[in-house]
């Protein structure tokens, strides 16, 4: 029986990807937004905190001041200062939508636990940066939005037995409130979002080139549109703060500000326990009882050449590179790091050593993953072709976390389904064809979509000859179809199979590709 | 060569995509707009003021100072020998408001710190219906003492969404209406 977590995340998933689904009919599945959350919370952060330097050289860090400095950006010429205050605040709800969007999407795909552990931790932390930050920003303009904000985050504080004397006494009357307020004001606007960029480095430093920016097209048609809403609907001020009366009617940012209407409706204890829980159960989801680890990756120091291949495509940053043990100065010998190791084969794909011509009866690669050696997979891929019965026979190499491609139908089909698509050693293709395949179909997760963040990518690369190592140029482009097919995508992948079966139907057998001879 | 660059995988989008785009980003944008300012939210109802109770008094010592007797003096050091010993610990200071001649409110604020010899805090919000109003505070800091040490009476008009401040400075003679 399943336990009502899981099929809650099952359904979750199902919805989510059905939800990826229409984005990508839209932007494609490249610059789908919801394959770039993490990046597009970057590209949220990046403009908050352009758009606020040039905000803070004109701001006026003063009681009578603030207010009046930042109404006067709506006098500036060509709409500039309700763009770049427009920019500012909208920025930060994006922020705090992709974050939460960011949150779910990991949390659907189980991304919490294993290697990515870590990530998750330290991801946890950034939720509170992220609204501290964002609330004290509306103090600082010291409106009446400021000054309900202000009082009701204080009182908030106040219900827990911390101080001797509650804070929000420093707001009881005007008299009370100085300038040099704005000095706490601008430790909560300023300081806390650099602490909010420490923990970003901290949240992305164990992964390889990490996303910082959305793709160029996709940051452009946000910025674009935030842009517009600036200007079509400008976010302004309300009266200058008063404390001896009750803001009136506010024009909340629902987005930001959603916990005072919360603790207005419950109580401050309860939205301290509310926040305190879910705390907890965030840093508490990575420690639940989840499945076993994948086997990592291995070294084989004699076929290691320490090319840094393996270095560079590891998307987890697992291996490093150290003195290779047979004492040869300058040889380098690549190191598997297990706690970092997401079991992907990726590495193992970028060996060199893989490739499968290596006249060895027994292939061990540089590196290689224990569940799934390039050794078996030279053998299986022999064997299924040795024994197929159809005059064009055709292989497929797919991913376990993409389409199926083990359903595929056809008698002429052989399919493999790898750890990821980047575990592909593209030599592997060539070898296939010599071996009497008539076409090889490689299908790899939607682009952005990869399980393991980078396998798409580097596979698309090496098999065009982008990066190393790459697939030959003799091999013919009209025997090869590469598909990005998702999980569910299995429609996708019969199609590719069916333009490469048409393809390769008329060709003849491939006069420049000589048999291969069967290693014993 | 196979072309499997991006752009073979993902042809370039048609109208129906860019319309989508359109659509999707009009959508978000709406979305922000909206919500980053609607619906409104009244903190007070639009016939209602509030009243704060908010203080840090420090109470009276929960005993009477004593004087120490010559052979207690000499028992010790001889800077420290001061004439009277006072408990440490204070007294709780014990608020009450009443409205119109009804309580409304009465709070019992303990000193802080480990020895109980700090400030007693209070911080109290009544939300009160906009109006006349015959206000009386009575406080007292003194647990030896059986009547109230500061008592105010007065009447005030709250205006909606106005904030009447009840604090306590004993330079200014007690309670403060502000």
């Amino acid at each position: 029986m399943r336990r009502p977590t899981t099929s809650l995340r099952q359904r979750g998933l199902r919805a989510w990807r059905a939800l990826e689904g229409g984005f990508d009919a839209a932007f494609g599945s490249a610059l789908n937004p919801l394959r770039h959350l993490g990046a597009l919370g970057f590209l949220a952060f990046w403009l908050l905190a352009a758009s606020g330097v040039v905000l803070f050289i004109f701001f006026d860090t003063s009681v009578a001041g603030a207010w009046r400095s930042i109404e006067a950006l709506s006098q500036w010429p060509l709409g500039l200062g309700r763009l770049l205050r427009g920019l500012h605040r909208h920025a930060a709800d994006v922020l705090v939508l992709a974050m939460a969007l960011h949150l779910l999407r990991e949390w659907l795909h189980g991304h919490e636990r294993g290697f990515r552990r870590f990530h998750w931790l330290t991801g946890v932390p950034l939720i509170g940066f992220v609204f501290v930050g964002a609330i004290g920003g509306f103090w600082i303009n010291w409106d009446q939005l400021g000054q309900f904000s202000a009082v009701a985050t204080l009182e908030w504080l106040d219900a827990l037995p911390l101080l001797a004397a509650p804070v929000a006494r420093n707001f009881l009357a005007a008299a009370a409130v100085n300038d040099r307020l704005f000095s706490l004001f601008v430790f909560v606007h300023i300081g806390v979002p650099l602490l909010l960029l420490f923990g970003l480095w901290f949240h992305i430093q164990r992964l390889t080139r990490a996303a910082v920016m959305p793709p160029r097209a996709l940051a452009l048609g946000l910025v674009a549109t935030l842009a517009a809403l600036a200007l079509a609907w400008p976010v302004t001020s309300h009266a200058p703060a008063a404390l001896e009366r009750v803001p009136e009617v506010l024009r909340l940012d629902w987005i930001l500000l959603f916990v005072h209407p919360l603790t207005d409706a419950t109580s401050p204890a309860f939205v301290w326990a509310l926040v305190g829980a879910g705390t907890l159960a965030l840093f508490a989801l990575p420690f639940l009882p989840q499945p076993a680890r994948a086997p990592v990756a291995v070294v084989d120091a004699a076929n290691c050449n320490g090319c840094r291949r393996c270095f560079a495509d590891c998307p987890y940053a697992a291996i490093t590179m150290v003195p290779h043990p047979n004492q040869r100065i300058g040889r380098l010998l690549a190191q598997v790091d297990p706690d970092l190791c997401a079991g992907c084969g990726i590495c193992a794909g970028a060996c060199p050593s893989s490739t499968p011509f290596r006249s060895a009866a027994q292939l061990v690669t540089g590196v290689d993953m224990p569940q799934l050696t390039v050794s078996w997979l030279r053998q299986q891929l022999q064997l299924q072709l040795a024994t197929s019965r159809s005059a064009r026979p055709l292989v497929v190499f797919g991913c376990n976390h993409g389409a199926k491609c083990a359903d595929l139908g056809g008698a002429d089909v052989s399919p493999f389904s790898l750890l990821c698509a980047g575990q592909l050693p593209p030599s592997f293709v060539e070898y296939a064809l010599r071996d009497g395949a008539a076409g090889v179909l490689v299908a790899a997760c939607r682009e952005g979509g990869c399980e393991f963040r980078l396998g798409e990518r580097w596979t698309a690369e090496r098999l065009s000859d982008r990066r190393e190592p790459h697939l030959r140029t003799s091999v013919g482009a009209e025997r090869l179809e590469i598909v990005f097919a998702g999980p569910g995508d299995e429609t996708l992948l019969q199609a590719g199979l069916e333009r490469l079966r048409r393809r390769v139907q008329p060709l003849p057998p491939d006069a420049n590709l000589p048999t291969r001879l069967h290693h014993a | 060569m196979p072309d499997t660059s991006p752009a073979r995988a993902a042809p370039p989008p048609g109208p129906r995509a860019w319309l989508g785009q359109v659509v999707l980003y009009g959508l978000f944008a709406l979305a922000i707009g909206v919500f980053s300012q609607w619906p409104p939210y009244r903190h007070l109802d639009a016939d209602q003021a509030l009243i704060k109770l908010s203080f840090t008094h420090v109470g009276k010592p929960v005993g009477d100072c004593r004087t120490l007797t010559a052979e207690e003096l000499a028992r010790l050091p001889p800077n420290m020998r001061a004439p009277t010993k006072c408990p440490r610990e204070r007294s709780p200071v014990t608020v009450e408001v009443d409205l119109g001649g009804a309580n409304v409110l009465r709070r019992e604020a303990p000193p802080t710190g480990l020895a109980k010899d700090g400030a007693s805090a209070v911080y109290e919000r009544l939300v009160v219906p906009a109006g006349e109003h015959r206000i009386a505070v009575r406080l007292s800091d003194d647990v030896r003492a059986r009547d109230h040490a500061y008592q105010r009476e007065a009447t005030v008009t709250l205006a909606p969404g106005q904030v009447l401040v009840i604090d306590f400075d004993a330079g200014k003679g007690g309670i403060t209406l502000q």
